[in-house]
């Protein structure tokens, strides 16, 4: 299954606003027909397109993260889900 | 016999006098069909809260209600729900569970997490009243403008709410920092929260309303409503009129400042008539961050903000971090108890360097704009520390040195903790936190909180007479600035600047206009001789004749 690891970029860590268009852009991944998991290295991941257990990482600033993805075109739903990681939301301003 | 109550007392949340109906509302009654299952259930929650959204009258108010959408559709929080079910408890039982389960996750998580839990178990409690039948109902639309008189009001109920219909607010329930409180204030709606037995007593009367002093007249004499209207047109009338410098009616110099938190804020506040800014905070170059911002970093934030402001004063707070404000880089163990633990400059202790180069970026952006900032430390707690901090802060370079005054030991021991100082500052919020014993993040002990309590009048007293013998300036910084009568007070006990949201300053400013020192000092003595934040609210709205 691929799988790829992310710094999260976002000041305020995985939750808020960033939290929310991560879950956003994981669940569209998911309504095509693959499956996403997210997790902190060598635990237990959880269902990327689930808010709750997302936030209930606690994943601050600068954490690593694994995220797989199983089924089509994995390694392009990977390679946007990891952009959105990277991305510090909060330093765009709104 | 039927007993006749004319008025109800409570706590004064949000400014200004109405006169309405009152409707009294109960959420969450009104009977429809039942969900037929989770799945269905979770859609019509979905569907309620995303009408909820758009319709929202506030920006806060939408961003709340799509973060409750995406629970109420969490595939997680259904799926633990079903599996719940399978095992035999009523679908109802079982979402409302599954909900309390992620809400004590996220609560054991702390911070911002922690306080996104009672909005999970609110969606709980949404799914399970849709499969038990029960809607949530809208605010009463009775056709005309209203006081609206609830428990408590929940951040789904008040994002529809419409200013021109709701024209006031009482809560039996919520304290001066509570959400309806906050809420209030922003959509500049009167109202009285802390209210006991408003429901019972108001419905259906007609109701003056007077968030200045936290009272509700029901059925009020024509006299009562007469006097009520004539004194909101005049102060309406002062304020539309009130520019400049702040004084009181004898001239005495009163800085009114702003409260700021990001570079935006400090530009939107230098365009607006404020005399610079009080409390610059500093933790948004810090906060979350696994690296420190690098001096320069630094230098061109504290620059800009100087830049701004040119000849005004402007006062940062060096990092106010601790565990309920996380700075990884600061390497900052969890507590128990962050409220009491290793904060402000008490983090100087685990990282000197850290504030060093906060002091330095600060003295080198004063070089550079050629002006002369003043820098205070948080949470100082004794005169060591004080002197410690001043020494730091002169030796970096810095000429105006100040200490916020957050802690009781150091207003009662004023005299000496500001001996090597150039200023200090008071934060009401946590010295009332920390003299009243009672946690700023806990709902249930928020009425204690009350700026107006007695004993935290003493403390700024206490802090003046400290400061007097060195002849410094003493400011307020807190939610207490922002009070127009409070204002008055602070200034009869020596404060001379206050420092607020920039959108109180001109009602603080009109009402100072009018009163001279001489009165101040009386409406002082008058709140300190009373025995509660009420009867000195009271006293002080008598002796103003407002």
């Amino acid at each position: 299954m691929p799988t790829r690891t992310a710094v999260i970029a976002s000041a305020v860590g995985l939750h808020a606003r960033p939290a929310g268009l991560f879950v956003g852009l994981a669940g569209e991944a998911v309504r095509s027909g693959v499956t996403v998991t997210i997790g902190r290295p060598g635990e237990d991941p959880v269902n990327a397109a689930s808010i709750l257990s997302v936030l209930a990482l606690g994943a601050r600033h600068g954490d690593t993260v694994e995220l797989s993805v199983e089924g089509a075109d994995a390694d392009t739903v990977l390679d946007r889900l990891v952009d959105e990681l990277s991305i510090d939301r909060d330093s765009e301003g709104s | 016999m039927s007993l006749v109550v004319s008025t109800l007392t409570g706590v004064a949340a949000s400014p200004g006098t109405v006169l309405a109906p009152a409707v009294a509302w109960d959420p969450g009654v009104v009977a429809v069909a039942p969900a037929a299952d989770l799945d269905d259930a979770s859609a019509r929650v979905v569907a309620d809260l995303q009408f909820r959204a758009t319709a929202a009258t506030t920006a806060e108010g939408t961003a709340v209600l799509e973060a409750l959408v995406m629970f109420a559709a969490d595939p997680e929080l259904l799926a633990l729900a079903k599996s719940r079910v399978t095992r035999g408890e009523s679908p109802e039982d079982a979402v409302r569970a599954a909900a309390a389960s992620y809400a004590d996750q996220l609560r054991g998580l702390g911070g911002y997490l922690a306080e996104r839990a009672p909005d999970v178990e609110d969606v709980g409690a949404r799914l399970g009243d849709a499969l038990a039948g029960r809607a949530p109902a809208g605010l009463p639309r009775p056709g005309h403008p209203y006081v609206l008189v609830a428990r408590d009001l929940a951040p789904a109920d008040t994002a529809l709410l419409d200013p021109a219909v709701v024209v006031g607010i009482v809560t039996e329930q919520g304290g001066p920092t509570s959400h309806t409180t906050i809420l209030a204030r922003s959509l500049g709606i009167p109202a009285v929260v802390a209210c006991a037995g408003a429901r019972a007593a108001l419905d259906a009367h007609e109701v003056l309303l007077d968030g200045t002093r936290g009272e509700v007249h029901v059925d009020p004499p024509a006299d009562l409503v007469a006097d009520a209207r004539a004194r909101e047109a005049r102060a309406a009338e002062r304020r539309a009129h009130s520019r400049g410098p702040g004084t009181t009616a004898d001239g005495v110099a009163v800085k009114l400042l702003a409260n700021v938190g990001t570079v935006d804020e400090a530009a939107a506040a230098a365009a607006g008539d404020v005399e610079g800014i009080g409390l610059f905070r500093t933790e948004f170059l810090f906060l979350g961050r696994t690296e420190e911002p690098s001096v320069a970093e630094q230098v061109d934030t504290y620059s800009s903000v100087l830049d701004a402001f040119g000849e005004r004063r402007v006062v940062f707070r060096t990092l106010d971090a601790g565990s309920d404000k996380p700075v990884p880089f600061l390497g900052l163990g969890e507590e128990d108890n962050p409220a009491l633990g290793v904060r402000g400059l008490r983090t100087a202790a685990v990282r000197l360097d850290v504030l060093e180069r906060q002091l330095q970026a600060l003295a080198e952006a004063a070089t550079r704009t050629a002006t002369q900032p003043w820098v205070m430390a948080p949470m100082v707690s004794t005169a060591e520390e004080a002197d410690a901090f001043a020494a730091l802060a002169r030796g970096a370079g810095l000429h105006h040195v100040g200490v916020m005054v957050e802690v009781p030991s150091a207003a009662l021991r004023a005299g000496q903790v500001l001996r090597g100082v150039d200023f200090a500052s008071v934060g009401t919020n946590d010295l009332a936190q920390y003299a009243l014993a009672a946690d700023r993040q806990l709902g249930d002990v928020a009425a204690l909180l009350d700026p107006w309590q007695p004993a935290l009048l003493d403390l700024v007293a206490l802090t003046c007479a400290g400061a007097d013998g060195h002849d410094l300036p003493v400011g307020v910084c807190g939610e207490a600035a922002a009070d127009p009568h409070l204002a008055v007070v602070l200034v009869g006990l020596g404060v001379r600047s206050l420092s607020m949201a920039p959108r109180a300053v001109a009602g603080v400013r009109s009402t100072l206009a009018q009163v001279p020192l001489s009165v101040c000092r009386q409406a002082a003595d008058a709140a300190r001789a009373a025995a509660d934040p009420a009867g000195a609210r009271a006293a002080v709205a008598s002796l103003l004749g407002a």
